[in-house]
């Protein structure tokens, strides 16, 4: 039988010879150039993708920069109720009939010999008056003034002190002296942090749901754009998971990308912060940025919620893409 | 190879567009399926093709109950069908190569067992020199030969053709009928949907005829 070749049949009109039905086995004869590695299924380039990329790399560096925010207000909270509770003080008060001195000398030594404590200082009868210059005016002789006497405690790390026993202790041996754990400072800071931090999470809370949607969003779009791909997929015959699945792996890795830019621009603006932190350490201006900002370093959980961050923006993208695929194909069937 | 047996079809509460269909089509065999615009052509190609189901009737295919079938096991089934679409439907992005065997990759073949075959195919259908070009440069009677090439790449047991003539020139839409009938002489059961008389006198094959929904053979 004469091979003759069907292409000739279809270029031109003319003579009709019909062609010879097609048979593979003459492909053995065939010289075949090597051919490049095959286009992704899905288009790996293109403008709806880097839009979603950007979106998603946007949306996750504000959630980024607003999980650290908060846990800059949460070290900052836990900072302050910790220096004020690590503090208590002893005011002793003249009394007529009582040497102010032995009271003092007394409630420091009691003091002392409590357990949790690490340091126990007495205000001199000068240092207890300048305490009260800027309610009276500077310049006026106070010495005949009842100054009351402080004695500020500083407690030791670890368990807190008997404040019972040691109240107790000091209204039998020094009736003049009462002792402030400053709870209600500590009680009114606690609730005062507690709302800051709870205002805190509740923004990124927003924050996070706003970068899901808006994420969602734009895969969706970007999806709409493909909806010619999964239906020819489907026509020639593919499984819908395997539709999904290259889909779901395309979006991950887009979702991915565009996390690791928005996140990884956080983390490295964090890190720029700690590092300018750790270097201002000890100097004035340092000292000023830590009494004004607290500490600056959101710590080794701030990255690792930052980099979760990430992760997530590529998983709502890569599943986002999957129920968008599965929606598409059951209004196909 | 299929049977269709009282199917009838409508859209949602509308009439029925389809009604009482009983006709079968045999492995091997070649038809023409046609009838004036909104007679139900499509309809029935839908059906044929598994993306539809019927409101009622039983439609057989390759031995199963089309009814019985999960969507993955239609999905099996439409494996054993091409389809050749009006418009082509190839996907833009990939080359005149990687169309026509996108079937193969779907099915999971590693490229090394198909290079040969694809090549060939397209060198068969007159698209040798077009390999690496992509859509958008083709002519429409090179998109028409890709695409259906790409329908018969996984060699089916039925190849459906929807108005395959219908955006070629009357010399282009009677070379590919006779690509059509050469691939039914190598064992695909043909169905053509067409409304293009002087198309369906260039060659003598069973015509399926639909008018107000109903279906006439003429055999």
């Amino acid at each position: 039988m004469s091979m003759i070749d069907p292409a000739d049949v279809l270029a031109e009109a003319g003579p009709d010879p019909m062609p010879e039905p097609w048979d593979n086995r003459r492909t053995a004869t065939m010289s075949l150039p090597l051919r490049p590695a095959q286009s992704t299924i899905v288009p790996g380039d293109s403008l709806t993708g880097r839009s979603l990329a950007a979106v998603v790399a946007i949306m996750t560096f504000l959630a980024a920069l607003t999980t650290g925010a908060v846990i800059m207000v949460v070290n900052a909270a836990t900072d302050w109720q910790s220096d004020v509770g690590r503090e208590v003080t002893i005011q002793v008060r003249p009394v007529s009939g009582r040497n102010i001195e032995n009271d003092v000398n007394a409630a420091v030594a009691i003091a002392r010999a409590s357990n949790g404590i690490a340091d126990v200082r007495a205000y001199t009868k000068e240092e207890s008056e300048k305490l009260v210059e800027p309610w009276l005016g500077s310049g006026l002789a106070l010495g005949d003034l009842p100054i009351p006497r402080m004695i500020v405690i500083k407690l030791a790390p670890g368990p807190a002190p008997d404040f019972v026993g040691l109240r107790k202790t000091l209204a039998t041996q020094v009736p003049s002296a009462t002792l402030d754990d400053h709870r209600g400072w500590i009680d009114r800071m606690r609730t005062m942090a507690t709302a800051a931090v709870a205002a805190g999470l509740g923004i990124l809370v927003l924050v996070v749901a706003v970068t899901i949607l808006s994420v969602t969003f734009a895969t969706r779009g970007a999806m709409a754009t493909n909806r010619p791909i999964v239906e020819v997929l489907h026509y020639v015959g593919a499984t819908d998971g395997f539709i999904a699945g290259q889909f779901q792996r395309h979006f991950l890795m887009l979702g991915l990308k565009g996390g690791l830019i928005g996140g990884g621009g956080a983390l490295l603006l964090f890190g720029i912060i700690t590092a300018v932190d750790a270097w201002l350490a000890g100097t004035a201006s340092g000292d000023e940025a830590a009494a004004l900002f607290g500490n600056p370093s959101i710590g080794l959980a701030g990255f690792g919620a930052i980099f979760g961050q990430i992760l997530l923006m590529a998983a709502v993208t890569a599943l986002t893409s999957r129920h968008t695929v599965n929606e598409t194909l059951k209004s196909i069937d | 190879m299929i049977r269709f047996e009282n199917v009838g079809l409508r859209y949602g509460l509308g009439p029925e567009v389809l009604r009482d269909l009983n006709f079968g089509i045999d492995s091997h065999s070649f038809q023409f399926l046609t009838g004036p615009s909104g007679a139900g052509k499509t309809s029935l190609l839908r059906l044929l093709f598994l993306t539809l189901r019927p409101t009622r009737g039983l439609i057989s295919m390759f031995d199963h109950d089309t009814a019985s079938l999960n969507k993955d096991g239609r999905a099996t089934l439409r494996r054993r069908i091409g389809i050749v679409f009006q418009d082509f439907r190839l996907l833009d992005h990939l080359t005149t190569y990687e169309n026509v065997s996108l079937p193969l990759r779907v099915f999971g073949k590693d490229e090394a067992t198909y290079r040969a075959e694809v090549v060939e195919l397209l060198h068969w259908v007159g698209l040798g020199e077009r390999i690496d070009a992509l859509p958008p440069i083709l002519s429409g009677g090179e998109k028409q030969r890709a695409a259906i090439a790409r329908a018969v790449i996984a060699r089916p047991q039925l190849l459906l053709a929807d108005e395959p003539t219908g955006n070629v020139d009357p010399n282009l839409g009677q070379r590919l009928l006779r690509l059509f009938i050469e691939l039914n002489k190598s064992g695909t059961a043909v169905v053509i949907a067409t409304h293009d008389i002087a198309l369906m006198d260039e060659y003598d094959a069973r015509r399926l005829v639909l008018h107000e929904g109903r279906l006439h053979v003429y055999d």
